[in-house]
């Protein structure tokens, strides 16, 4: 737990010091130049395609997320053994999780110019610095945290538990309305 | 009739508001988790890939609310969408394959509760359904991911009116183009 909060402040310092640095710039020039990253925005099709798959992953996710956060609180499936309703979630999640991953740094690639301005809050950095910087705690949450919460053998709702599914479920929602945002610049 | 909603009062406000019709759209993708992504995990019981020492019908009463209320919010923040954008949206191909897949997807799902449901005392604990369930698990998830698709292609301009189109696809979505 210590460890944890510890690589919480780290990462999120990090996040924020880089923020509008300069040393983003070749990074993203490098990404929209990679052979991937010009297949895709060069097509007309392949970004909406890859976007799709991508909403594809955040239902799956989205709602294996959603009903072991709601049984910590006690609601929807709540008096299902925790481990047992973690375990076959945890494969939907990582399932979506894997896809979510894979199209999203696609997307990044096709049009990573887009996420570094001299413009920071005017332009798409904003929102997707945003998002990184919660799914980066949303992700160690989940596997630190959380995890350790769903292996314990507590047969109804008590104590921690409640609280772990609302972090999970409030992490989870900024990075989703971050992602929501990128598409608005 | 879509022409004179498009001239409502309320549709042009829509249309026109900077944060409203954001807000409305964000809603109705961030919804996508809690509707879809509970059937999904519904359809995945029917075919007996999860949660399998779970009771169908326990899944069905304890998830249905929470589906219910997010279909809900589905059908109200896509109805707004479609007011605030009605000719568009009405000549759009990819909203009027959503359309038919939606009633596809409703079919389905009557057709599950009209028939094997019903017989659901002798199949409830079952670890995998019968054929006829599986099938019904197996249509929504495809259904529902295909009216994914064809929603988040609604965006896009390709088959608008204002475009030269081919010939099937301005019969398939009533476009007046003038002749070339």
């Amino acid at each position: 737990m210590k460890r944890a909060v510890l690589l919480l402040a780290v990462v999120s310092s990090a996040c924020a010091g880089r923020i509008n640095d300069e040393g983003w710039r070749p990074f993203a020039e490098w990404s929209y130049a990679t052979r991937i990253g010009t297949i895709i925005h060069e097509s007309a099709w392949l970004f909406a395609a890859i976007e799709s798959v991508h909403l594809l992953g955040l239902a799956a996710m989205g709602g294996a997320i959603l009903l072991v956060d709601l049984r910590l609180l006690g609601l929807g499936l709540g008096d299902e053994p925790l481990r047992d309703l973690a375990r076959d979630a945890q494969r939907v999640l990582l399932v979506g999780l894997a896809v979510m991953l894979t199209t999203g740094s696609l997307l990044y690639l096709s049009e990573a110019t887009k996420f570094y301005s001299v413009d920071f809050w005017g332009s798409a950095e904003f929102p997707f610095i945003y998002k990184m910087l919660f799914l980066a705690l949303a992700l160690l949450f989940t596997f630190t945290v959380r995890r350790r919460a769903l292996a314990s053998e507590a047969p109804v709702t008590r104590g921690v538990l409640p609280l772990v599914g609302l972090t999970s479920m409030l992490l989870w929602l900024c990075v989703a309305v971050g992602g929501r945002g990128i598409g608005f610049y | 009739m879509v022409e004179w909603l498009a001239a409502t009062r309320g549709s042009i406000a829509l249309h026109e508001s900077q944060y409203m019709y954001v807000i409305v759209e964000s809603v109705h993708v961030l919804t996508l988790c809690l509707f879809v992504g509970f059937s999904a995990l519904l359809d995945l019981r029917l075919l007996g890939w999860l949660l399998r020492r779970v009771p169908v019908s326990k899944i069905v009463g304890r998830l249905m609310p929470w589906t219910v209320a997010g279909f809900v919010v589905m059908i109200v923040s896509g109805a707004l969408l479609f007011y605030a954008i009605p000719v568009r949206s009405y000549h759009s191909i990819f909203f009027r394959i959503k359309v038919v897949l939606l009633i596809l997807a409703g079919v389905n799902a009557w057709v599950f509760h009209a028939g094997i449901w019903r017989l659901r005392t002798s199949w409830d604990l079952d670890r995998v359904p019968p054929p006829r369930a599986r099938v019904a698990g197996a249509l929504s998830l495809v259904l529902w991911a295909a009216i994914i698709v064809a929603g988040r292609l609604i965006a896009y301009n390709w088959f608008d009116c204002d475009h030269p189109l081919p010939r099937v696809v301005v019969t398939l979505t009533g476009c007046a183009q003038e002749q070339q």
